[in-house]
């Protein structure tokens, strides 16, 4: 009767080929059962193409924003109270202020590294919603949020608007002239609502502006509440992605039941942890040496006070457009009054268009008649009306962001506020018109182009040995040629007749570089 | 192995360890390994300059500069290797289709319907009972969720702090005289008392400005308002409640600086430009004894944005 001894070696020994790593994932399946789960995640297949890129972008973004947004948190005091500021920036010295602006002041000056990651926690937030808005044009131009992926789109329309109004209520915090006439905007924005806005405001304000709440009830908001929210959506909207596996674009050997690229673990994981080492740089770089929202220049908010030629942050820029370029049309009747001229441009027209986004995978599907699981994208030319009214909204969203320069514009091209505002309102009603037909035409052209969105064809030169050079069509891949059958889009005219046999077509000692 | 079926993806799961998939992309990865050995070596000095600006408290941009530099450099490389150094497949993974079969399917609706519903079928009164006591804890809890946060509006947007014979003070305090204003200048005013108050500073804040005494229409019924050509109105744009700050003094215009609606000085304050839907209320002025301006009353209208119960 031999004795067990456990020793380190008899452990290490008993774990089998893969020594510990393999002895504690050992133990951690015994008690979670993780090695079949885990091992399909480790093989989960990423598509390789550039646009999936767009939406790590806004993630990686975010995880800067939390980073960057825990190091403010520990020295701004989200305060109206007035104090005295006595810090090194001279021109504020022994000014009025409250303790809002006086710590984000400071936190730029007097904290060691505070003005970078302000700098940079404003960075990752501009980033953040235009690299949302870039994805979301991704997703809708190639059709990935149809069926089965309606519940993702709406999860990302969510996150988008709260992206919008989590963007908002931090840049108010700092209490600054230009951040308070931006609150001052907002209530006036929530007054204008029929029937129940000055109870919305009385009640988000605390009372009439400036009202006594809104510097710590904005903070809560934008450093806890909305943030969770942002958070759990985030990890939906990955479960869903992980659970319903990617879209990808048609091509070889991709079919509506499979999904081609890399496997998460080594490749993707490499390459996205890289890649959140880049964006994390260049927000750095942009918080280093592009400066952003220099509060101290602008001042303490005085209710009373205004700065010249401000604008919003980009992503309210379009809402301060339609607000600056809509006729005063206020509505008055049995003793009440609709503001219309703020009702329209600032809640009606964002409205319609947060909910048009939201459901327009059901618009479509009962436009199409289309209920089928579509895994594979469209090219945006082969469905010319979604691309076209996709384009309509952007080119209406763009040009009202224009408008929102509208002051700055006349300055600098020296015409009159009137020519600008007059031409603005002109081309936020045409653009949209036009844009339209001319999506839907290039579209129609595109798709009888033949080979659009192709790999050219290869041409193998070879020189004889009487020094003649010979250029002879590369192999065409068998799958390359099936596939365009099997893609149930507009068809496209074929480029190559037939496919080629390999031996006869490729010339023997000709490398081609694989991909 | 032909080129074809190199380039045909494979599943992960199945290949050999000698397969082309699992080689690298790169056509030189001795090559490639030296470039990326350089870019993590550079970040990694980058991100050590980092440390050593943030020990000495270098200016913030060098912070931005090396903690920029080092993380995209190791960022870089790290794609790199990803890219051309790791396995350059193509692989597949199949995609198995979410549906449950049939029967799964019409047994789960079975267990919600049968067995949920007959209880609840069977219990109406308790079930109605419960569904009633909850939908009025949802009302009640939100009383003091809602009703906490702030008052009611009731009159507070209909009135300011202006009434008879508040003197008119400029931002310091001091009262205005009749003697004060050269014709054509212009101050901002709050009621005394106010001028340091956060309803003073938004709410009551006011124009005073000294027009000539010929150039300027009187409205109808406003004929004692503006005494010697000091007349007042309110700071605050009808369009959305920013201070009408800017005063083109030659145009004789106030200019809202947020969306650019304009008022015509010399006749009621009414907007020729711009989205504002009303003339800025007027603030009927009178003198005292010794000349110093007081309001006459409140504000012939409420002032600042339109709402719901605004006439």
């Amino acid at each position: 009767m031999s004795q067990t001894v456990t020793t380190k070696r008899s452990q290490r020994e008993s774990a089998g080929p893969y020594g510990k790593i393999g002895h504690t994932l050992n133990e951690l399946d015994d008690r979670l059962g993780v090695a079949k789960g885990g091992r399909t995640f480790l093989d989960k297949i990423f598509p390789d193409h550039w646009s999936f890129m767009l939406g790590e972008i806004a993630l990686y973004s975010f995880v800067v924003l939390l980073v960057t947004g825990i190091f403010l948190t520990l020295y701004y005091i989200p305060s109206q109270d007035l104090t005295t500021y006595t810090g090194s920036y001279l021109p504020l010295y022994g000014q009025k202020v409250t303790e809002a602006y006086a710590s984000s002041v400071n936190l730029s000056f007097a904290v060691r590294g505070g003005l970078l990651m302000r700098q940079m926690h404003h960075w990752s937030c501009d980033i953040f919603v235009g690299a949302i808005v870039l994805h979301m044009g991704r997703v809708f131009f190639t059709g990935a949020f149809r069926k089965p992926r309606e519940l993702n789109w709406t999860i990302g329309t969510t996150l988008l608007i709260l992206a919008i109004v989590n963007g908002f209520l931090g840049y108010s915090l700092p209490d600054d002239l230009v951040s308070g006439t931006g609150i001052r905007i907002a209530y006036s924005i929530i007054l204008s609502i029929p029937l129940v806005g000055t109870y919305v405001a009385f009640f988000l304000f605390g009372g009439n502006f400036p009202g006594t709440a809104i510097i710590p009830r904005f903070f809560i908001l934008h450093v806890l509440i909305i943030p969770l929210v942002i958070l759990g959506l985030v990890g939906a909207h990955m479960g869903l992605l992980v659970r319903q596996k990617h879209t990808q674009f048609p091509g070889k050997g991709k079919t509506e039941k499979n999904v081609v690229g890399s496997p998460m673990y080594p490749v993707f994981m490499a390459k996205t942890t890289g890649f959140m080492f880049v964006v994390t740089g260049a927000i750095a770089l942009l918080g280093a040496f592009a400066q952003i929202n220099p509060i101290w220049q602008f001042g303490p908010y005085t209710a009373s006070r205004i700065s010249y030629a401000v604008q919003p942050d980009w992503y309210m820029g379009f809402l301060d457009g339609a607000l600056r370029i809509f006729p005063a049309w206020s509505f008055h009747s049995f003793g009440y009054t609709i503001p219309l001229e703020v009702t329209i441009p600032a809640v009606i027209f964002p409205g319609i268009l947060f909910n048009l986004i939201m459901v327009w995978p059901a618009i479509e599907r009962k436009f199409t008649k289309d209920n089928a699981l579509h895994n594979l994208l469209d090219r945006p030319s082969n469905r010319p009306k979604r691309t076209a009214a996709g384009v309509t909204v952007a080119v209406l969203c763009s040009m009202l962001f224009i408008a929102s320069s509208t002051d700055v514009m006349a300055n600098f091209f020296h015409v009159s506020l009137n020519t600008v505002l007059w031409s603005m309102r002109i081309l936020c009603i045409v653009t949209p018109i036009i844009a339209y037909p001319v999506t839907y035409k290039i579209c129609r052209e595109m798709q009888g182009f033949a080979g659009a969105g192709k790999r050219k064809t290869t041409n193998v030169v070879s020189r004889t040995a009487e020094g003649e050079y010979l250029a002879t069509p590369a192999p065409v891949y068998v799958d390359d040629v099936v596939h365009e059958h099997e893609h149930e889009a507009v068809a496209i005219p074929t480029f190559v007749s037939e496919p080629v046999a390999e031996d006869e077509a490729s010339p023997s000692g000709v490398r081609r570089i694989p991909r | 192995m032909s080129e074809h079926e190199q380039r045909t993806p494979v599943q992960l799961s199945t290949v050999s360890a000698d397969d082309p998939h699992l080689q690298p992309a790169a056509r030189r990865p001795e090559l490639v390994e030296q470039v990326i050995a350089v870019t993590f070596f550079l970040g990694v000095v980058l991100l050590a300059g980092f440390g050593a600006c943030y020990w000495v408290n270098a200016a913030p941009w060098t912070l931005g500069a090396t903690l920029g530099g080092g993380t995209t450099l190791l960022g870089v490389g790290l794609i790199a290797w990803g890219k051309y150094l790791m396995p350059r497949g193509p692989f597949v993974e199949e995609r198995h289709e979410a549906a449950s079969s049939p029967e799964e399917r019409s047994a789960f609706a079975a267990a919600i319907v049968e067995r949920g519903g007959g209880v609840i079928k069977r219990r109406k009164f308790l079930g109605g009972l419960l569904g009633a006591g909850m939908g009025l804890f949802g009302v009640v809890s939100a009383f003091p969720l809602v009703r906490s946060l702030g008052p009611l509006p009731k009159g507070t947007l209909f009135h300011t702090d202006w009434a008879k014979g508040t003197y008119l003070v400029d931002i310091t305090g001091r009262r205005v005289h009749q003697d004060d204003l050269a014709i054509g200048s212009i101050v901002t005013v709050y009621p005394e008392g106010l001028e340091n108050s956060d309803n003073g500073q938004a709410v009551d804040q006011t124009v005073l400005i000294r027009l000539s005494n010929e150039d300027y229409t009187t409205q109808k019924g406003r004929e004692t308002w503006g005494p010697q050509g000091y007349v007042a109105y309110s700071k605050l744009c009808t369009h959305l409640g920013c201070p009408v700050g800017l005063y083109e003094q030659e145009l004789q215009l106030l200019v809202c600086p947020c969306h650019q609606s304009m008022f015509d000085v010399t006749n009621g304050c009414i907007p020729n430009f711009g989205p504002a839907p009303r003339p800025l209320p007027q603030l009927p002025l009178m003198f005292d004894a010794s000349g110093y301006l007081q309001s006459q009353s409140d504000f012939n209208q409420p002032v600042g944005p339109g709402f719901w119960e605004r006439s």
